[in-house]
């Protein structure tokens, strides 16, 4: 699905990513932990194409495109999604006409026609009713005055209509507590499937919890400097990030 | 001593309201003194430091009498009468009983031309007339009081609910035409009412002035709004001033989006525990300049007022943003929150803002938050992240940095025909309406 070779990121003459490799095959979920400051965001706004980095070496191959070439709304037409860590507010729009906007955008890049409204209203309350969300918030401008649980729900909301073949989920988990946390896992736990991939950044070992990934990767100082299965967070957990980077000093 | 003015206005002066009163008279002639004495406002008087009035002195713009109104586009009227409304209309500054429709008002609400009101209750006037405009003081309010031709008088019994909203249509049929009119709002004790003034005109060059004052009682509410839609020509002076009672509660809405030259005061003075929430949105085009000027007075303790005014300005246009908040020694406890945001699309657009506090009180809370700039980066890239293309995210925040101000407006029928006039004025943002 999605190959990282030698990542070199830079913020202005700031080396952020020192080289990092990864390899996500389709249906597989990935999880990036880390220390403060390792890169992780970095990581993730790279991937979805975000202003302000400069990528110095390396490449990133998408479903065999060179997914740095490309304007952000393409990557997300072509299926890359970041759910975001501070989700932003947009007062003046609604949850709703974002939601069509968004699904129209990638639909006619697909070559398919705009989706039928009622089609469209009854698919939208459907999956909404699965991260346990009023249908009101349909109606409510983008986040404004929402909880940080119900951003992060709503991030995982538009995952679920807009369909996307790789999610980035920026530390969907901080902040959240247990009930949030369960509904937000349950949502992505309901999208896994072979044709899908995850990149899952976090802070925190209980989201693995409730989401198992399949490799666990550290990444410290710009680079993964450990990979493992899921027992390498709780080794993590237990034995704190200075064991991961004293193993590699 | 004389001017343009006053010799425009020699015509007129026994059709004007109430021209039979004496009393009305005697501040009618103090006021044309002042107006002699000091005319509109120049850019030396600190509160029109950034706008221009020369041209009131340099046009010709004449009043004129009932019985030569131009010709009135009565489909075109209805165009913009709303529904579920009663309705008061003035043409070129005269009030048309034959346009308007107030069949069904409850008899705890009165709703008459102003110069009826001086006929039947010139007393219940003579209280309230000039006691919350300032003429002494650099704007319009007192050539406004000098030669007001008519206007509404609206007056809400103590409890009394105005179940539908009334809306004022102005109209002005031609050019060179001034109309100017002076309204009165009473609502007494727990009453309750919503009025929605409309500013419409022909394609000319006209002007406007119009001043409103309000007298919100103990534990009144009134929602106030103001949509002007002047000729893109035209020269628009509006003001409404405020006294607030006692836990009183004022809500303004001023959406300016026409004439070429256009000022909108509002003053209210707040008195204990009484709340103020001003909202405006002003989209300029082309070489128009739109000035808002703000003035909220902490009179008493325990009051609140919020204020929230944004401009989007494209093309050569000028937004101006003048907030004053004075809270007095005793207002203490005072709860004030201001903000003006301007966003800017093109490079020739120009934006002053320029808040001002006053604090006298030392247990208050005041803020403040004033912006100019473009949209948010982020916001972008949130849309851009959907598959939504940069242009069209754009677009659509631009739409909905003005469509948050849209979207206060409870009343329906006012919230649709504005939202029309938004996305009239944003042609390039592609918004589907059906969606919003």
């Amino acid at each position: 699905m999605i190959s990282i070779k030698n990542l070199h990121v830079s913020i202005g003459d700031k080396a952020i990513l020192k080289g990092v490799n990864l390899e996500i095959p389709a249906g597989e979920v990935h999880a990036i932990m880390g220390p403060n400051g390792a890169g992780k965001s970095t990581l993730s706004h790279v991937l979805s194409g975000k202003a302000g980095y400069t990528v110095t070496e390396g490449s990133v191959t998408y479903k065999g495109q060179d997914l740095l070439a490309l304007e952000p709304e393409m990557r997300a037409r072509e299926g890359v999604f970041l759910a975001f860590q501070y989700p932003v507010e947009i007062p003046g729009v609604s949850n709703i006409y974002l939601l069509k906007a968004a699904l129209n955008a990638m639909r006619k890049h697909r070559g398919e026609a705009e989706v039928d409204a009622l089609d469209f209203l009854a698919l939208v309350k459907d999956k909404i009713k699965t991260l346990e969300m009023d249908e009101k918030f349909l109606y409510r401008a983008v986040n404004e005055g929402f909880s940080g649980g119900e951003k992060k729900r709503n991030e995982i909301l538009q995952a679920t209509i807009l369909e996307p073949s790789f999610c980035i989920l920026d530390e969907t988990d901080s902040g959240l507590d247990i009930d949030a946390l369960k509904v937000v896992s349950a949502g992505v736990n309901a999208l896994r499937d072979e044709a899908r991939s995850f990149l899952m950044i976090t802070h925190y070992q209980r989201l693995l919890d409730y989401i198992k990934p399949d490799v666990v990767h550290v990444l410290a100082d710009g680079k993964i400097v450990k990979s493992g299965g899921p027992e390498l967070a709780l080794e993590l957990e237990a034995k704190g990030y200075h064991w991961v980077e004293e193993q590699v000093a | 001593m004389t001017n343009q003015y006053s010799a425009a206005y020699a015509k007129l002066e026994n059709s004007l309201a109430g021209s039979s009163l004496a009393w009305l008279n005697d501040i009618r002639a103090q006021a044309k003194e002042q107006f002699i004495e000091q005319g509109f406002p120049s850019l030396r008087d600190e509160e029109w430091r950034y706008s221009n009035l020369a041209v009131l002195d340099k046009k010709s713009f004449a009043p004129v009498l009932a019985s030569e109104l131009g010709h009135i586009d009565v489909a075109d009227l209805e165009a913009y009468k709303l529904n579920d409304c009663w309705t008061m209309v003035l043409v070129d500054g005269h009030y048309s009983a034959g346009l308007s429709d107030l069949q069904g008002i409850p008899d705890s609400v009165t709703i008459s031309s102003l110069a009826e009101a001086l006929t039947d209750k010139p007393d219940t006037i003579k209280r309230y007339l000039g006691q919350a405009t300032n003429i002494k003081e650099p704007g319009f309010s007192a050539f406004n009081q000098a030669w007001f031709t008519g206007g509404v008088f609206v007056h809400v019994a103590a409890k009394a609910i105005l179940d539908k909203p009334l809306q004022i249509l102005h109209l002005v049929t031609g050019a060179e035409v001034l109309a100017n009119t002076h309204h009165l709002i009473v609502l007494e004790a727990s009453a309750e009412a919503s009025i929605i003034e409309t500013f419409l005109g022909c394609e000319e060059q006209y002007a406007t002035v119009s001043v409103t004052e309000v007298f919100v009682e103990k534990n009144a509410g009134l929602n106030l709004y103001k949509t002007q839609l002047e000729s893109d020509k035209a020269v628009h002076l509006g003001g409404v001033y405020v006294k607030q009672a006692r836990d009183s509660r004022f809500n303004h809405h001023n959406f300016s989006f026409g004439a070429v030259l256009a000022r909108t005061d509002v003053h209210t003075d707040l008195g204990q525990a009484a709340e103020c929430d001003l909202n405006g949105l002003y989209l300029g085009v082309k070489r128009q300049h739109i000035d808002n000027h703000t003035r909220i007075n902490h009179v008493e303790p325990y009051a609140i007022s919020k204020e929230l005014y944004k401009g989007v300005l494209n093309d050569k246009s000028r937004g101006v943003f003048q907030g004053r908040v004075l809270v007095a020694e005793q207002a203490q406890k005072t709860d004030s929150d201001m903000h003006n945001h301007n966003l800017l699309l093109s490079d020739n657009a120009e934006a002053d803002t320029k808040p001002q506090l006053e604090i006298y009180a030392d247990d208050v809370k005041c803020a403040h938050g004033i912006t100019v700039g473009q949209l948010d980066n982020q916001a972008i890239f949130a849309l851009q992240a959907r598959g939504i293309d940069e242009v069209s995210a754009k677009n659509m925040l631009t739409f909905a940095f003005a469509n948050e101000m849209v979207n206060k407006i409870k009343f329906k029928p006012l919230h649709d025909q504005i939202l029309m006039q938004v996305l009239n004025r944003f042609p390039q943002a592609g918004i589907d309406q059906a969606w919003l």
